[in-house]
């Protein structure tokens, strides 16, 4: 039947060599990029060290008081970009989830003061903490069937709930802070420490290590990373898509909310505004992170050093006693940088990721 | 049910029609696929090829006529049921995951799970490794990095990995829309020499070109359609380009 087995033996092994080369060499820059924002944290670091002992010759990162605060500086952030990381991969965007931090934070110290009278102190901290996260689910669970069913571009769709979920917790705040009162435990789980780590850090790491499990080894995240590189395929393949994408949102929405209560629970009061200025950190350490905003890439673990180096930044020139808006400067220009070495590898890895 | 004494068809379209409202796309057409053919459609752009192909994938329903798989009538509502029953199409524009492994891309949908720590369920990497290793090998296609995103390959070898993912899941009939269409020359050639392979393996290919030269490089018969009708069927043996070209423009 088959009389032409011999053509097609040269041709292969002309192909396979050549295109391993390119293989090789992309994947260098590859493994670069997606190293990138490690070496950002590592320059910033050394860079404040370095300061730090030529004009006041003390340590800046050898300091365990200053480790500690970069780190709870880095908690909302990193719990906002940590959702986020999962909803850019896939290709859209979250807006609303500083206003949905903000609204949780609300939630949970009404719910705690409430719970306060009827039940055993450490029991309402449990029951403010559940409520508060699953109300930040609300608008998240909102924000998917809008996306999903809808097909509201997310960039609108989360727009609108972050005008929403704002308003909302205004309303319940009563436009003003909701200070938690009498109950010593929730103040405890904000500001106390194991080992002389604080509790808020210890959440926040093994939550952040659990959703790195969840995008890195399980279904979620690889047809998370499928449907933000090529939704077709991840259809035909039978992806679930708008199954997924409504899970996605929620999920980001339960990171605002677990960011709105552990922030209640430092300043043991609730306040909507509490993730307002967080929206575009959070957006940030995911791409200085090494995610594309074109979608398909990025990983939690280059989130968190995305988070630490905005973290870094913000209290290393406080540290160094600059004028704090210089800070702002210094995000900014990494993140543009971030983008720039993005496109870069884009360019270099061929001419077929040409959007 | 009078016919046994003929080699039972892998896949049998019997006066399969399908309209569009008043638009007749299709009409009355047959055609069967033997274990280990090759069967190149031809036909201008609106020749009803895409109707065809669609209709026994599954994603259209035909308005009339019946489509057999080794004798038995089926009938698909989706594409997934299509491919269960081992009918898998290889899109144009391939339809992989470019951020993904080839093992990824061949379980996307379907990934296989073990357990780390004996208890922790973790996609099995290695299991989708060695099965891309093993698939790929099939078609006699080596890379030495499996666990490198496809967009590091090239459209050949692309190709290929769809091809892959549709033999892995024992898919007896391929059908191919254009394989060769965004191809250079060397990377065509590579694709003809894999449809080989599958057709050495006993499975059945469908085959839409506009190419004649891989037509004729490739098949083992040729049916023409003209505005729906099948304006004639040849075997590759006995025909020339000339004579399919007149088929197709109705000279």
């Amino acid at each position: 039947m088959t009389t032409t087995e011999i053509p097609p033996q040269p041709a292969q092994e002309h192909v396979a060599p050549q295109a391993d080369h390119a293989d090789m060499a992309q994947s260098w820059v590859q493994r670069i990029a997606s190293l990138r924002a490690w070496l950002f944290l590592a320059a910033l670091v050394i860079g404040f060290e370095a300061w730090a002992r030529i004009a006041f010759n003390g340590t800046f990162i050898l300091n365990p008081f200053n480790l500690q605060s970069i780190a709870i500086f880095a908690v909302a952030p990193l719990l906002l970009a940590t959702g986020q990381t999962f909803v850019i991969i896939s290709g859209g965007i979250d807006l609303s989830v500083g206003f949905i931090m903000g609204l949780a934070a609300v939630v949970a110290a009404h719910v705690i003061n409430a719970a306060g009278a009827l039940m055993p102190l450490p029991m309402a901290v449990l029951l403010g903490a559940l409520v508060a996260v699953l109300v930040a689910g609300i608008p998240g669970l909102v924000n998917g069937l809008l996306i999903s069913r809808l097909r509201v571009p997310p960039f609108i769709g989360t727009l609108g709930m972050f005008g929403v979920a704002r308003g909302v917790a205004f309303l319940l705040a009563g436009g003003t802070v909701v200070p938690v009162s009498n109950n010593p435990f929730f103040s405890a789980l904000g500001n106390g420490r194991i080992f002389n780590v604080p509790h808020i850090v210890i959440i926040t790491a093994v939550f952040v290590l659990l959703m790195h499990y969840l995008l890195s080894q399980t279904r979620f995240g690889q047809h998370n990373y499928a449907i933000g590189a090529n939704p077709q395929a991840a259809r035909r393949a039978g992806i679930n898509i708008k199954g997924h994408l409504t899970r996605l949102y929620v999920l980001s929405g339960l990171c605002a909310g677990l960011a709105g209560v552990l922030y209640s629970a430092r300043f043991n009061a609730g306040a909507a505004q509490a993730g307002e200025p967080l929206l575009l950190d959070s957006v940030a350490a995911v791409v200085i992170g090494g995610a594309s905003l074109f979608g398909g890439s990025g990983t939690i673990l280059g989130t968190v050093a995305g988070a630490f180096v905005i973290a870094v930044i913000q209290y290393g020139l406080v540290f160094v006693n600059v004028e704090p808006f210089w800070q702002f400067i210094s995000v900014g220009v990494v993140i543009i940088i971030s983008v720039l070495i993005d496109q870069a590898q884009r360019r270099f890895s061929g001419g077929r990721v040409d959007e | 049910m009078s016919e046994p004494l003929s080699r039972e068809p892998l896949l049998e379209v019997r006066n399969l029609s399908k309209n569009f409202g008043a638009v007749q796309a299709l009409s009355d057409f047959s055609m069967v696929v033997q274990p280990g053919e090759v069967v190149a459609l031809a036909g201008d752009n609106g020749a009803g090829k895409t109707t065809l192909i669609k209709a026994i994938s599954g994603v259209y329903r035909p308005s009339a006529g019946e489509i057999r798989l080794r004798g038995e009538p089926v009938h698909f509502s989706t594409p997934q049921e299509a491919r269960e029953k081992g009918i898998e199409t290889i899109y144009q524009d391939l339809a992989l995951a470019d951020n993904l492994s080839i093992g990824a891309n061949i379980f996307l949908g379907r990934e296989p799970m073990t357990r780390a720590f004996g208890f922790l369920p973790v996609l099995d990497r290695k299991k989708m490794a060695d099965a891309a290793r093993q698939t790929m090998a099939l078609l006699d296609f080596h890379v030495s990095r499996m666990n490198a995103p496809v967009s590091n390959f090239s459209g050949g070898q692309r190709q290929a990995v769809a091809i892959g993912r549709a033999v892995y899941w024992n898919a007896q009939i391929l059908i191919m829309d254009e394989p060769t269409a965004a191809l250079g020359v060397p990377e065509q050639r590579k694709v003809i020499s894999l449809i080989h392979q599958l057709k050495a393996q006993g499975r059945g290919v469908i085959f839409i070109s506009h190419n004649l030269q891989d037509i004729f490089a490739v098949s083992d018969r040729i049916i023409v359609l003209r505005r729906g009708v099948q304006a004639g069927e040849r075997k590759i043996s006995e025909t020339t380009h000339d004579e399919v070209v007149k088929l197709m423009v109705g000279g």
